[in-house]
């Protein structure tokens, strides 16, 4: 009987599969993945609706406004990350395949930021475009979106994994992860300000990067963790 | 000493060990307290700057030192419990967490008080300290949060400790952050605190308050501990003794 | 004596309510052990603590003479789930899902569609999962099962949402899988027609 071993696939093979997966049904539902990046714009609509068009107030709210708007959307996007894992008893397979519970945590925040983070960073630049931003801010605003909106895939995937099953995880996950996302909202935002007066951004920008690198390292662990935890 | 904290981990000893401790941190803590506030108040000179408004940061320091020491030993027994499997070490997260939104809700109040004859507002977005300390609230309020939304206490024990690690890891950073982005808001001068340069006179009864603070903290966490305990092990025969009556130790 | 897979002095809470106390089990290649108890009684908890889902109170797990705590990820190498759930995604068609399968526990890609071909799915390949009935949902979930190469099954009432025919595909495929030498837990309240070396744990 231990002749024949079951063979395990690499270690990377469950990453690949899960963020192939994730992706595959995120084409089958493409509402999943527009809702947001239409909330994202509406969102960043409102406030040159609110405040009027005057440009020069636009132009200084406008990297405060994109930031918010994204942070938002990835909220709204988040919340779904687990719950049909849970529900379908997809999550019980995914715990207990013999692929490690944290690279396969680690694929559900990239597979989510590919289908969620990604296509928002790509359209940033129109919206951007529409405060008034220049130029030079609108290629700061997508890096730092770029760093920013992994980051949160990689810390929401904690507070997902912690408040799936429960009933009222929604406003509970904004909650848990918005002080979190703190840093990156207060670099993200203020990086791009410095952008639009032609100050230095690269300390910004590195901060982001290397925010977005320690979530990378440290928080598949941490949602690998409250996966079991929360799926007793 | 090693057989002591084996001991201690056990419900009941807990229990009786710190029952008795409390009443020693209690006195002390008043001691202390009252020592600090009375000179405080009517016993250090006026600042040359600030006027009488600095007297509270005799309030404001302690708490705020609290409100991030709370959250510490929060994460710390969080983390013991979760790694080891101490259920008593997550009844002492569970016991510090509102204590230290407390001390964090009072360290902004304070705050907020000492804001307004410094800048004319009652809050100001600029200081960094006041807004990671709001951060800190929230942290607070999440973990509290979490514990609340799920049942079973063990699951809420386990999920509220990963939550309180990384919330861990957050707050350097946070705090750098919010330090990071005031420094280039031009905006008003830091509230000063008072750095070694502080008269003696001012600096004693400053530190008699931090020392009494904390053990005001150690009372009441020991307090909020035992409580936990009764209620989570309401199961046992000890509990039973000890409320009903049977016998029992007290 | 080495068992393959053994449990020593399980206890499992659910709450403040006690399931089980001191519970035994010993399994070897070839066997079935049938957990018995009503619904409610701790049959699927009791499955889910062994497979690692869950922690027990207290008491041990050995798995090939190991303890079991910390060698889970060759334990899950070995290992096939079945349960109420059935684990796939309803938006994804059968041959998707079970491709994403095969990322996580690699299988013979030729002997797929012999696999779904003998469970009645070979037609149903191009639907998406949603499509099929209940009944053929827990085919799929069994076509995981026979891909697998895991040497021990953990089946959760398996015989739910089966008609006749179906619960015949169940018993021959267990019993094929027993006397290839691979080992099953069964939580089932409905008699199991199985031959074979049979042991039963009732939970009461």
């Amino acid at each position: 009987m231990t002749d024949t071993r079951p063979l395990v696939p690499s270690l990377w093979s469950g990453f690949v599969g899960i963020v192939r997966r994730d992706i595959l049904l995120a084409w089958k539902r493409p509402g999943d993945v527009l809702n947001p990046l239409f909330f994202f714009a509406m969102v960043s609509a409102l406030f040159p609706l609110a405040l009027g068009p005057s440009s020069e107030q636009l132009g200084s709210i406008g990297p405060g406004v994109i930031w918010v708007a994204a942070l938002l959307a990835a909220l709204l996007s988040l919340n779904s990350l687990f719950v049909s894992d849970f529900e379908d008893g997809s999550l019980d397979q995914l715990l207990l395949s013999p692929q490690p519970l944290t690279v396969l945590a680690l694929g559900k925040a990239i597979g989510h930021w590919m289908v969620s983070g990604l296509p928002l960073v790509v359209i940033s630049p129109l919206v951007a475009i529409s405060f008034h931003m220049p130029d030079q801010s609108i290629k700061v605003m997508a890096v730092t979106l770029f760093f920013g909106t992994l980051s949160l895939s990689l810390l929401g995937s904690i507070g997902a994994a912690l408040t799936v099953g429960l009933h009222r995880g929604t406003a509970l996950l904004s909650l848990l992860i918005l002080p979190l996302a703190m840093p990156v909202l207060i670099f993200g935002a203020r990086t791009v300000s410095l952008s639009t007066s032609d100050d230095a951004v690269s300390a910004g920008v590195y901060f982001l990067a290397a925010y977005c690198m320690l979530a990378l390292t440290l928080a598949p662990f941490a949602t690998a963790a409250a996966l079991r935890i929360s799926n007793e | 000493m090693w057989k002591f904290f084996h001991k201690l981990a056990s419900p009941p000893h807990f229990y009786q060990f710190a029952g008795k401790i409390v009443p020693w941190f209690a006195v002390i803590a008043i001691a202390c307290i009252g020592y600090g506030g009375y000179a405080g108040l009517f016993v250090a000179p006026v600042d040359y700057q600030q006027g009488d408004a600095f007297r509270i940061i005799y309030v404001h320091v302690p708490a705020s030192y609290l409100s991030m020491m709370a959250y510490s030993i929060m994460a710390i027994s969080a983390g013991i419990g979760l790694i080891w499997r101490i259920k008593l070490s997550h009844a002492v997260a569970a016991a510090a967490a509102p204590l230290g939104a407390w001390f964090t809700f009072l360290a902004l109040a304070t705050g907020s008080i000492w804001g307004k004859p410094m800048w004319g507002t009652w809050w100001e977005w600029g200081d960094p300290r006041l807004t990671s300390e709001l951060l800190l609230l929230f942290l607070y309020i999440g973990y509290m949060a979490l514990r609340a939304s799920i049942d079973d206490i063990a699951k809420a024990d386990k999920a509220s400790a990963v939550l309180a690690l990384v919330g861990v890891v957050n707050v350097p950073i946070i705090h750098f952050s919010v330090e990071w982005w005031s420094s280039l808001h031009q905006g008003p001068t830091l509230v000063r605190e008072g750095g070694p340069a502080m008269a003696p006179d001012m600096l004693y009864p400053l530190l008699a308050m931090i020392l009494g603070f904390t053990f005001l903290f150690g009372a009441l966490l020991l307090g909020r501990v035992r409580t936990e305990v009764l209620y989570r092990e309401y199961r046992a025969r000890w509990v039973r003794e000890l409320l009903l009556g049977d016998g029992g130790t007290t | 004596m080495n068992f393959l897979l053994s449990g020593h002095d399980l206890c499992l809470f659910r709450g403040d309510k006690c399931l089980f106390n001191s519970l035994e089990f010993a399994l070897n290649p070839g066997q079935l052990l049938i957990v018995e108890g009503s619904n409610g009684s701790g049959k699927t908890s009791l499955l889910r603590g062994i497979a690692g889902l869950l922690e027990f109170e207290q008491g041990e797990i050995h798995w090939e003479g190991n303890l079991l705590h910390g060698h889970y990820q060759a334990f899950r190498a070995d290992l096939a789930w079945f349960a109420h759930k059935v684990g796939f995604k309803d938006d994804l068609n059968l041959l998707e899902n079970l491709r994403f399968e095969q990322s996580l526990h690699s299988f013979d890609e030729g002997s797929v569609m012999a696999v779904l071909a003998r469970l009645g799915l070979d037609l149903l390949t191009e639907l998406p999962l949603r499509s099929l009935s209940a009944g053929q949902q827990r085919r799929v979930a069994l076509a995981r099962m026979l891909l697998s190469k895991g040497w021990v099954w953990m089946m959760d009432e398996p015989f739910t949402n089966l008609d006749g025919a179906g619960r015949s595909l169940v018993d021959a495929v267990l019993s094929e899988h027993l006397a290839n030498g691979g080992s099953a837990i069964v939580a089932t309240h409905q008699p199991l027609e199985i031959v074979g070396d049979v042991k039963r744990v009732s939970l009461s």
